[in-house]
């Protein structure tokens, strides 16, 4: 489904991101983990076509993204609240996105009933604007509009931070059951070692823009990570 | 202490990610503070003669204080509009050991010595001076000169205590509006009497002691104010207004930039500044009376041709400039969810077209002053409907400026760059010179039907134009994207 070659991006003399060949197959639950400055977030961003790759190019279904816009009706994320339309209740800017991918409202009411237990009676119906909104419940807002239009690839940054331990949970669920679908290629990125290793098949370690370690998730994993991440 | 707060002050200020950026305009708000200084200076030390040369007969210090009174209320306008209130990131603060009076004296201290108290300071310093000079008794001058100072500074704090409500602004200019009514139609000596008042200023020197007392009031009134609120849950917590859903489905018939149009509206509802730019606007419309009722521009001058493009396409300008800035706090979004960049412009142009469409059914009533007006304004809405769309939108693309939407509108100068300035060029320059050239060589009809002409082929050949427009976007995007990231600038 995704494929990154000959990968680099540079700002200055500093190589932020460089990978040489990372391929991301259909339907899989795909974890990117790393520490502060490593490239996470520079390559969902490339990924994206929110900067230019220095070098290098990422295919998203037989579209190279930096060139045509064809790959975004079937790619949906949220990176950060950047992402919300700060003067737009929730139900709004469901919508306005609902819309952008062809969904009606009826649509994009069926999907978000299946959040209820997610948004804990914080997000719908509460008469104030995004911008209103906890940091939390902000996030939810943004992770549950990505859900929206069927996407094929769902592209999510640190969705796990910021929440609280309840909604940490009920996401990993929501994560796995949309991982399950053989259609759906998830996405995430996150500092949660726990979580990481719970909802993804399998798990990259970026290093200074460098993949340095690419697992298929099995029982020892988290101990492998900690190891890594420890020592 | 306050030398601390002074010093982080100044690293804010030095330190800032804009300051680079936007020297520019701060030089030219720096000039424009100079030459309004040196205005008010040269007021000053010129009112008391120019006032003696045009009315011998009274006293110009008893003509003086009969104004003071509309000098205190307009100046307590404009200041509403003008003058920010004094803030500081006291977040920071409030958990290090830092008595809170301190930081409250501070902010207050500090406003002390705003610029607007400073125009104030270098009118009164020399006028002051030439009325110690002409024969007026140095006591009653000196306490007179403190009392005006009071004053001043009451002006300062009362301001922050009324800035935050409408109300307070509507009664302002209520008064301003009334007593000039009551003086201008002889219904009440509104200008003797407190003329008077504030003659009283100076015929009797121990008064200065009310003024001064008013000013140390309303800073003691400022300060347990602004004591009590320096909690976080008080006042630094914004208060958050209730949403209203609004649906707009009217707009739907405009197909399918539907949803941008209905996003643009309540973007431009539900923000100061962009709900502040609508009422300027319409205000605008006024704009042609002064240059209608003026005799020394004929009926087809260049000028009205100005007047016109300025007139119609106001919030083409206010609004259009800052294209696509207004969607740069979640420009990154836009550019990756499924939006086609062109759908998106056009729905921009659609909305500017239907403002310009607008400006000149409401600068209709301007037939008044003859058919040339109409003639005029329906000449530059076209042309503004055909070409300045395009050549804001185009001017648009060199936009790399966050805009924090929350911001008021007034003075507010982010998001201004270079562009800002080199748009005003083609926008009212191009058009006035083609029809200058046209009314010298040809005729009024012709100037005027070529503007129209021009306006019309740039609405025919929309979609090329559009693509070329859109092409650019797209090449400038990254640089969007990453401009629009900086805060503060």
């Amino acid at each position: 489904m995704i494929t990154a070659q000959h990968l680099t991006k540079r700002y200055g003399g500093n190589i932020v991101l460089n990978i040489e060949n990372l391929e991301i197959p259909k339907g899989q639950s795909f974890g990117l983990v790393g520490n502060n400055g490593a490239g996470k977030t520079t390559f969902f961003s490339l990924l994206l076509d929110l900067i230019q790759p220095t070098s290098g190019h990422i295919i998203n279904n037989d579209i190279q993204v930096d060139v045509s816009e064809a790959w975004k009706p079937f790619t949906s994320s949220f990176i950060d609240e950047t992402f919300l339309i700060g003067y737009l209740t929730p139900e709004e800017y469901f919508y306005f996105i609902g819309e952008l991918r062809g969904q009606n409202k009826a649509d994009v009411n069926a999907l978000l009933a299946n959040f209820e237990d997610f948004f804990h009676g914080e997000i719908l119906g509460q008469k104030k604007y995004l911008r209103d909104l906890s940091k939390g419940n902000q996030k939810k807002s943004g992770i549950v509009a990505s859900f929206i239009g069927n996407p094929e690839v769902v592209i999510l940054d640190e969705p796990f931070a910021n929440l609280d331990p309840t909604t940490q949970i009920r996401l990993k669920g929501i994560i796995k059951d949309l991982a399950a679908q053989q259609e759906v290629t998830v996405l995430v990125s996150s500092h949660d070692l726990l979580h990481v290793t719970d909802v993804c098949e399998r798990i990259v370690v970026l290093n200074k823009g460098e993949v340095v370690k690419d697992i298929q998730t099995s029982t020892e994993t988290l101990k492998e990570l900690e190891t890594f991440f420890g020592g | 202490m306050f030398k601390h707060f002074a010093a982080l002050q100044w690293k804010s200020f030095f330190r800032s990610a804009s300051l680079g950026k936007s020297l520019a305009v701060k030089i030219l708000m720096g000039f424009f503070g100079l030459y309004m200084l040196g205005t008010m200076l040269s007021l000053g030390v010129a009112l008391f003669f120019a006032i003696r040369e045009m009315v011998p007969d009274v006293d110009p210090l008893v003509l003086v204080s009969r104004f003071l009174i509309y000098w205190v209320l307009v100046e307590l306008v404009l200041r509403y509009f003008m003058q920010k209130l004094p803030v500081m990131d006291v977040k920071p603060m409030l958990t290090i050991p830092i008595a809170k009076n301190k930081i409250a004296h501070y902010i207050l201290g500090r406003s002390g010595v705003s610029i607007y108290n400073l125009f104030d300071l270098v009118f009164f310093v020399p006028f002051a001076i030439v009325l110690g000079f002409q024969g007026y008794s140095f006591l009653n001058v000196v306490c007179w000169f403190f009392a005006m100072m009071g004053l001043v500074l009451t002006i300062n704090y009362l301001n922050f205590l009324i800035n935050k409500s409408d109300r307070a602004l509507l009664i302002l200019l209520g008064l301003v509006v009334g007593l000039y009514g009551l003086d201008y139609f002889d219904i009440y000596p509104v200008r003797e009497l407190a003329g008077d008042l504030f003659y009283g200023l100076y015929e009797h020197p121990i008064f200065v002691a009310i003024p001064i007392l008013l000013a140390v009031g309303m800073y003691y009134l400022n300060y347990s104010f602004l004591r009590k609120t320096l909690f976080l849950d008080a006042s630094l917590e914004r208060k958050t207004k209730e949403a209203e859903t609004a649906h707009l489905s009217w707009t739907n018939r405009f197909g399918d930039i539907a949803p941008f149009l209905q996003l643009d509206l309540k973007l431009i509802w539900r923000n100061k500044r962009t709900k502040a730019q609508v009422f300027i606007s319409l205000a605008m419309i006024l704009y042609g009376l002064v240059f209608y009722t003026m005799e020394d521009f004929g009926m087809n001058s260049a000028m009205l041709v100005l007047v016109g493009i300025l007139m119609t396409g106001i919030f083409l300008m206010n609004f259009g400039q800052f294209i696509p800035a207004w969607d740069s706090a979640y420009y990154s979004m836009m550019m990756s969810q499924n939006i086609p960049l062109r759908k998106y412009l056009e729905a921009k142009a659609g909305l500017i077209a239907v403002s310009v469409v607008g400006m000149f059914l409401l600068s209709l009533p301007y037939v008044y002053f003859g058919w040339e007006a109409l003639l005029i304004n329906l000449g530059a809405a076209l042309y503004n409907l055909g070409i300045n769309i395009p050549v804001i939108l185009f001017f648009g693309s060199m936009n790399k400026k966050r805009i924090d939407l929350t911001k008021s509108a007034i003075g507010n100068m982010q998001g201004t760059g270079a562009a800002q300035f080199l748009v005003g060029i083609p926008l009212f320059g191009a058009p006035m010179i083609i029809y200058s050239v046209l009314l010298f060589l040809v005729s009024f009809e012709v100037a005027i039907g070529t503007l129209a002409l021009l306006g019309i082929a740039g609405f025919v050949f929309r979609k090329p134009i559009l693509d070329t427009i859109t092409a650019v976007y797209r090449r400038k995007k990254y640089g969007m994207i990453a401009g629009f990231k900086e805060k503060n600038s």
